[in-house]
């Protein structure tokens, strides 16, 4: 398998968009990973699902405009030069 | 050389800025080190009074000192993005290194089963470099068997008559995204454990870069000694290098005070050390088995 860092990216863009199409109301509490269903005591044990859980949350939240932009950019580029 | 006193002193101002730092990593050997080809010093605009007297023409002396500090502003600005986005002093740790360190960590990296202390030792809170510290993470080790493996890759592939300028960027190009990938992966696994211990990105890459040596000397091996050398120098180092990497994360993320936590985060990082010291075999063959065809 060749590497290049071209394909780096499209794999890591592609991989936050799924990410970002995680729909918070319609799957994610249907399977029980809500973000209001993880927070337990203010314990030190966070656990390994609610760290799973912050992560999507945030990936979300602060992804979602420069998304946009980015997609954006690359719709226009891979119309343009295939 | 020309200028001591100039740099001696930029040298000091340098260090008064970073203070909390108490030892120095480096010593300053910049004493007449002029790095612009027009044969000023680009730092401080004190320099400019030490140079005055050399040059008797006062247009040429203005000209120098307006050059000087004009050089110096384009400096603080690129210092300034540059601290934005990586903490270069963070970054110099790493490459504090000297040559009895180099040679000592090589010969643990391929022999760590005598190795007795592996705790990394620090000051007053603060991480001892490596110069002073053999269990200390270095990048400098790293870095040049990364660019060793590169160089070793195109002489094997011209060996076997198969090279060409694009294979050796693209196999540059290809171990850097494995890296990347591996250190993205080490980083989402840290966070799922919620290892406490101070294993930051550097860290990682420098764990994560200690395998470059193992693939160079089965490569070597395998060019000099045909495909079973090949395969005795890849199980060796693999097993030296697995061994190194459980023992050195084990300590590294039970932390400065070996308290550890609760058992199932413990049993969590046991699971990522085990992890990534299982995936170096694979990604050490993968990376190398075209080579030694």
């Amino acid at each position: 398998m060749a590497f290049t860092l071209y394909s780096l990216l499209q794999a890591a863009l592609l991989c936050v968009n799924a990410i970002a199409v995680l729909h918070e109301e319609r799957f994610l509490k249907n399977i029980g990973w809500g973000t209001d269903q993880g927070i337990g005591g203010f314990g030190e044990e966070p656990g390994i699902k609610s760290q799973l859980m912050n992560l999507i949350r945030s990936v979300r939240t602060v992804m979602r405009v420069p998304l946009i932009i980015v997609n954006s950019i690359v719709i226009v580029l891979l119309l343009l030069f295939g | 050389m020309a200028y001591p006193s100039g740099y001696g002193a930029h040298g000091s101002k340098h260090r008064a800025r970073a203070a909390p730092d108490p030892p120095p990593l480096f010593d300053d050997t910049s004493g007449g080190y002029s790095s612009q080809p027009g044969g000023y010093p680009a730092p401080g605009a004190d320099v400019a009074f030490n140079v005055n007297h050399l040059l008797g023409d006062p247009m040429a002396n203005m000209a120098v000192a307006y050059g000087s500090s004009i050089a110096s502003h384009g400096k603080d600005m690129v210092h300034k993005e540059l601290h934005r986005f990586v903490s270069m002093n963070k970054l110099k740790y790493f490459f504090a290194v000297d040559t009895a360190y180099v040679a000592k960590k090589l010969g643990l990296l391929v022999f760590p089963y005598t190795h007795q202390n592996w705790e990394v030792q620090y000051s007053r809170d603060v991480p001892l470099p490596p110069r002073q510290d053999l269990n200390a993470p270095d990048l400098y080790i790293p870095t040049m068997a990364f660019i060793t493996y590169v160089l070793l890759a195109g002489m094997a592939l011209g060996i076997q008559k198969r090279f060409s300028p694009e294979v050796l960027g693209l196999c540059a190009s290809t171990a850097l995204v494995w890296i990347v990938l591996e250190v993205l992966a080490l980083l989402l696994g840290v966070y799922l454990a919620t290892v406490r211990a101070d294993l930051s990105t550097f860290h990682l890459l420098a764990y994560s870069g200690y395998k470059y040596v193992g693939m160079i000397l089965s490569v070597l091996t395998g060019l000099l000694f045909g495909s079973d050398g090949y395969y005795v120098a890849l199980a060796w180092t693999s097993s030296a290098l697995m061994y190194f990497l459980v023992r050195s994360l084990r300590t590294a993320a039970l932390g400065p005070d070996s308290m550890g936590g609760p058992a199932p985060r413990q049993r969590l990082q046991l699971y990522l050390t085990l992890g990534a010291a299982a995936f170096q075999p694979l990604i050490i063959y993968w990376l190398t088995y075209h080579l030694v065809r």
